[in-house]
């Protein structure tokens, strides 16, 4: 039959088996998605991986380093060899991620192919990647590098990333549960119970897509209690269930990170729980064994047989050959048996027998058993141990100790109150003794996180089981899956001297890989151990570190929540294609399309420009001119109501830190600037000395950046362009001097602050209007102006008209290290005040001498801008200065710049070498003024 | 992630704060010399355990405040409003 007609009479596939008791998949719903580009066939509830399981398929992906056929090992999350592309997505956990309709996977780390018979390439792999590859291979010589990197490329595993991806939705939510229960299991679901029946409310977390953990794969009996255990979860008020969702590790103040994965419309959600108390219940992880062919497909976890067997009913094999060292194992024989699968063999490990290897070429046909006999078979299931993931505990401050008894580490003793374990993880017993022990725990925990006694809930014994100590046979296999490191890689690692975990694990990269340790840590400890002829227990373990899980950096980031900032007159630049520029927080316009005819604009008639990023910092109390006199490096103690003054901050290493104006504005009264980028620091700067130095002076401050448009009105024309607005003010240059606050009335605005300065060296009017009217005072200033040729500049313009006056612009003509003497300032520096934040440094500056110098510089070649950054060198190529700021003028019709230039330069009329980023070298001349345009200042003033 | 208890606010994740440093005071200026000036500039005791130290609650009241915290266990055993601080500077005239 075609594949079309089976899919259309959703009849079986291949391996696809009738019914299971406990089966997970909803036969009425039949799903197609594609494989390679080949149409496959699966059921809502089937996993990628199931559904081509199902279908026939046995190889799945190729391993990392000698390119092997992998297929499924544990038919979970955590399957070393089952990640996979998912349309643009790659490394997908293809035995996790459930099938949708129309999914295309393809297979990713395939070279040379899925397919090929790759013993030829695996040999010439194998000939050179050892212990200690990357370490020995690629590092000499240097100009090899790029060829290293190439082939380094093909090695990595890793699907393909599309740079056309669509952003994914992804989120974030702060939760406050008294009691997080990590691992939804028979365990974690009683101390869910338990902990919600003492009161508390609880978040309980687990991995798979529905709670049950080995219960829903196990038994009728284990079914059954599943089943309710899962009605007392949904009958309780107070437990939420997070599923497809995975704790990924524990921070500071029981700060638990819940990876979210099971929401609509959202990629992944990271949930920060801040726990009351946590309990650790993530059961435990099948551990493989080690032999020669362990990796072909076809070998598998008992783990991973029960769960294809009895979650999805697919046959993991057709003839099975079963090692068995527990129960699990036993079980897992049965369920073979009883769902169809001839088991050929049963290696009873508990009774001595042994597997010795694995052959097959491509997939698993022949084991080999420790008498010598050969057994034919397609699936090899084994059963040999666990591995408790302590992760939880660890970060605690837990150290793991290895239990000699039941061959596996367990919990120390080492826990925080607010960290408890159950289940699997602390001890072995049937399921009503989970139960029983998961259930007092969660009481213990509520009693705890309701900071209750506590002393009547007694928590029963759980202990490990006694398990024969089974890691390798006596042939040599793979050890770490994800990484492609066998216990031959670890012995000779050992014998090159990294005879210590953590030194073996970082030489060989053990454990380092996608699986993380959960699979391969207590193998290669075991291996590590035997080869050293020391035993586990001396060895010790690595420790397991966050994140448990992959968390991709979408969910790290969350929803954007940086607040944007746009000025009240954005509607008007949108309006008027400006070029919008990032500035901090802020949106400002560049220009508006011309920044040269802009700064004509200004020079000529008059300018409007949006300046409302500028800080504003609103000052009340007798002891502001005490505040100013400190925090600036001029004197404040006298200025008149009605006045501004300009002034320079510097920190207290002396560094330039900030400048500004600020304008005395009634008594008691102040309104200070501070530069856009600097508004917050100095808000804070002032909270700092007002709250840890000076309690008692008695100043109020209020940051009113946003509370006011600024607008500046700059050009020969404004006094006239202010004139027609203003009603309430006397702008006669005799009654409104330069450097003089008013506040008045604008447009019928009332409550407008305005003060004659400029950046741009033009008369000027610094316009402070209540928000709420910036847009109206802009569109009507513009309409006053129309006769004036009045227009508007963006930020381009104002640099260039500033760069023209030469005035610094603080962190950009000024850096980290850049001290208050030097930057064109020196006459502002009072060193005879009593004191002022940067005095001592300032002091010892200028007795230190051999700063450098803020100087104008006018390249020799007049059309030549050298980028900003260029260096200042010398005939020796030392580095002797650098270029802040650099443009072309266009009221000069030159080049012109500011620089950072060494004392010795710092010389009117001294030719410099500007290197350019290209390799070239221009010469430039200092000029004698900071200033290129009007140095007197006279139209400023007029 | 520390969960900082402001005496103004109560407990408050520490992403709401500013670490201020330890607390070292200012000389005072008519007798700097570079030695205790530089010490409060850059020096930090930087001890393994107990330590004083000034946090800025910027996302919250906007005060300064005082905490003992253990360098090593992350564990704030007290906190106590900036000495001083708050009410006379921050009462509107
Ligand atoms: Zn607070």
């Amino acid at each position: 039959m075609s594949t079309a007609k089976r899919l259309l009479s959703g009849r079986p596939t291949k391996m696809r088996i009738t019914s299971r008791p406990g089966e997970v998949i909803d036969r009425s719903k039949p799903v197609r998605f594609t494989w390679n580009g080949r149409e496959k066939s699966a059921f809502e509830g089937d996993t990628i991986i199931s559904a081509l399981a199902a279908s026939g398929e046995r190889v799945f992906s190729r391993s990392f380093k000698y390119h092997r056929p992998r297929g499924i090992l544990t038919a979970t999350f955590h399957d070393p060899g089952c990640s996979v592309q998912v349309g643009d997505e790659p490394n997908v956990r293809g035995s996790h991620r459930l099938v949708t309709a129309g999914m295309k996977v393809t297979a990713q780390n395939v070279w040379p192919s899925l397919k090929l018979d790759v013993a030829s390439a695996n040999r010439a792999a194998g000939r050179f990647i050892g212990a200690g590859f990357y370490y020995k291979t690629f590092i000499k010589p240097e100009r090899l590098w790029p060829t290293y990197e190439k082939v380094l490329q093909r090695f990595a595993p890793g699907g393909r990333v599309s740079a056309d991806s669509p952003h994914g939705s992804y989120d974030k939510r702060y939760a406050h549960p008294d009691v997080v229960v990590a691992g939804g299991g028979p365990a974690g679901m009683a101390a869910a119970l338990g902990a919600a029946e003492a009161g508390a409310r609880v978040m309980l977390v687990e991995e798979e897509h529905s709670l049950g953990g080995h219960l829903r794969y196990g038994s009728e009996t284990e079914l059954a209690a599943l089943a309710e255990l899962r009605r007392e979860v949904e009958a309780s008020g107070a437990i939420e269930v997070l599923v497809n969702s995975a704790v990924t590790g524990r921070y500071d103040g029981n700060w638990i990170a819940i990876l979210q994965r099971n929401l609509p419309h959202v990629t992944e959600r990271l949930v920060k729980a801040r726990a009351k108390v946590v309990v650790a219940a993530p059961g435990l992880i099948e551990r493989p064994y080690v032999f020669e062919g362990n990796d072909l497909p076809g070998v598998m976890l008992s783990t991973a047989a029960r769960r294809l067997l009895n979650l999805w009913a697919v046959a993991p094999g057709t003839r099975a050959v079963v090692l068995s060292a527990n129960e699990e194992g036993d079980a897992t024989a049965a369920d073979l048996s009883d769902a169809g699968v001839h088991v050929a063999q049963v290696v009873d490990a508990r009774r001595g027998e042994q597997v010795v290897r694995a052959r097959g070429a491509g997939s698993l046909s022949e084991v080999e058993l420790g008498d010598g006999s050969k057994v034919s078979c397609d699936l090899l299931v084994t059963a040999v141990g666990w591995t408790a993931p302590t992760l939880l505990l660890n970060v605690a401050g837990d150290r793991p100790v290895y239990d000699e008894r039941a061959a596996r580490f367990v919990p120390g003793d080492g826990l925080p109150a607010n960290v408890l374990a159950t289940g699997g993880i602390v001890g072995d017993g049937p399921t009503a003794a989970l139960v029983e022990h998961g259930r007092a725990t969660g009481r213990a925990a509520a009693e705890r996180a309701l900071a209750r006694d506590g002393t009547s809930v007694t928590i029963p014994s759980l202990s490990p089981a006694p398990h024969p100590a089974l890691y390798r046979s006596r042939t040599h296999g793979i050890v770490d899956f994800s990484e492609d490191i066998s216990s031959k890689d670890l012995v000779s690692a050992a014998r090159e001297g990294y005879d210590s975990v953590e030194l073996l694990k970082r030489y060989t990269t053990a454990t380092m890989g996608p699986a993380q340790g959960k699979l391969e840590t207590i193998n290669t400890v075991a291996v590590l151990a035997e080869a050293t002829g020391r035993s586990i227990a001396e060895t010790g373990t690595t420790v397991w570190r966050p994140p448990h899980v992959p968390v991709s950096l979408g969910a790290l980031a969350g929803r954007v929540l940086e607040p944007v900032r746009y000025s009240p007159m954005q509607p008007w630049h949108e309006a008027h294609r400006a070029t919008p520029i990032v500035a901090g927080q802020w949106i400002r316009p560049e220009h508006y399309g011309d920044p040269a005819r802009e700064v004509r604009t200004v020079r000529e008639h008059v300018g409007l420009i949006d300046v409302t990023p500028l800080g504003k910092l609103d000052l009340r109390g007798p002891d502001v001119p005490k505040l100013l006199n400190f925090l600036y490096v001029n004197k404040w103690l006298k200025l008149d109501i009605g006045s501004v003054r300009y002034g320079l901050m510097c920190g207290e290493d002396g560094v330039v830190l900030d400048d500004g104006v600020t304008g005395h504005l009634g008594e008691d009264h102040y309104l200070m600037s501070t530069t856009s980028s600097g508004a917050d620091a100095v808000a804070h700067w002032i909270e700092n000395w007002l709250q840890t130095t000076f309690p008692d002076w008695q100043v109020y401050m209020t940051p009113m950046t946003t509370a006011y448009a600024s607008i500046n009105v700059a050009g020969p024309k404004s006094r006239e362009l202010m004139s027609r607005v203003v009603s309430d003010v006397d702008l006669s240059p005799e009654a409104f001097a330069y450097m003089q606050v008013r506040r008045g009335t604008i447009c019928s605005v009332p409550g407008c602050v305005m003060w004659r300065i400029g950046f741009t060296g033009e008369l000027s009017y610094e316009l402070h209007v209540p928000a709420g009217y910036g847009l109206y005072v802009w569109e009507s200033l513009l309409a006053a102006g129309e006769d004036l040729s009045a227009g508007v500049f963006g930020l381009e313009a104002q640099r260039i008209m500033r760069l023209e006056k030469g005035h610094l612009i603080v962190s950009q003509d000024t850096d980290g290290l850049t001290q208050g003497y030097g930057v064109g300032l020196d006459g502002l520096i009072k060193l005879d005040k009593e004191d002022f934040a940067g005095k001592q440094e300032l002091e010892w500056q200028l007795e230190r001498q051999g700063y450098n110098h803020l100087v104008a510089l006018l390249p020799d070649d007049a059309s030549v801008v050298p980028p900003e950054a260029s260096q200042i060198v010398t005939g020796d190529r030392s580095i002797v200065g650098r270029v802040t700021s650099s443009r072309l003028s266009p009221s000069l019709g030159r080049s012109i710049c500011l620089a950072l230039v060494a004392p010795q330069l710092a010389e009117t009329g001294k030719s410099v070498t500007v290197h350019l980023p290209d390799g070239t070298d221009v010469r430039a001349k200092v000029s004698e003024e900071l200033a290129q345009f009007d140095p007197g200042g006279e139209r400023l003033r007029a | 992630m520390i969960l900082i208890p402001c005496p103004h606010c109560g407990d408050r994740n520490s992403s709401e704060f500013t670490y201020a440093g330890e607390v070292h005071s200012r000389p005072s200026p008519g007798d700097a010399r570079q030695g205790p000036w530089r010490d409060y500039l850059y020096g930090k005791d930087n001890p393994a355990g107990w330590t004083e130290e000034r946090w800025f609650h910027g996302s919250g009241c906007g005060k300064y405040l005082r905490a003992e915290r253990h360098t090593v266990t992350n564990e704030i055993r007290a906190t106590r409003p900036e000495v001083g601080a708050g009410a006379s500077s921050r009462t509107r005239p």
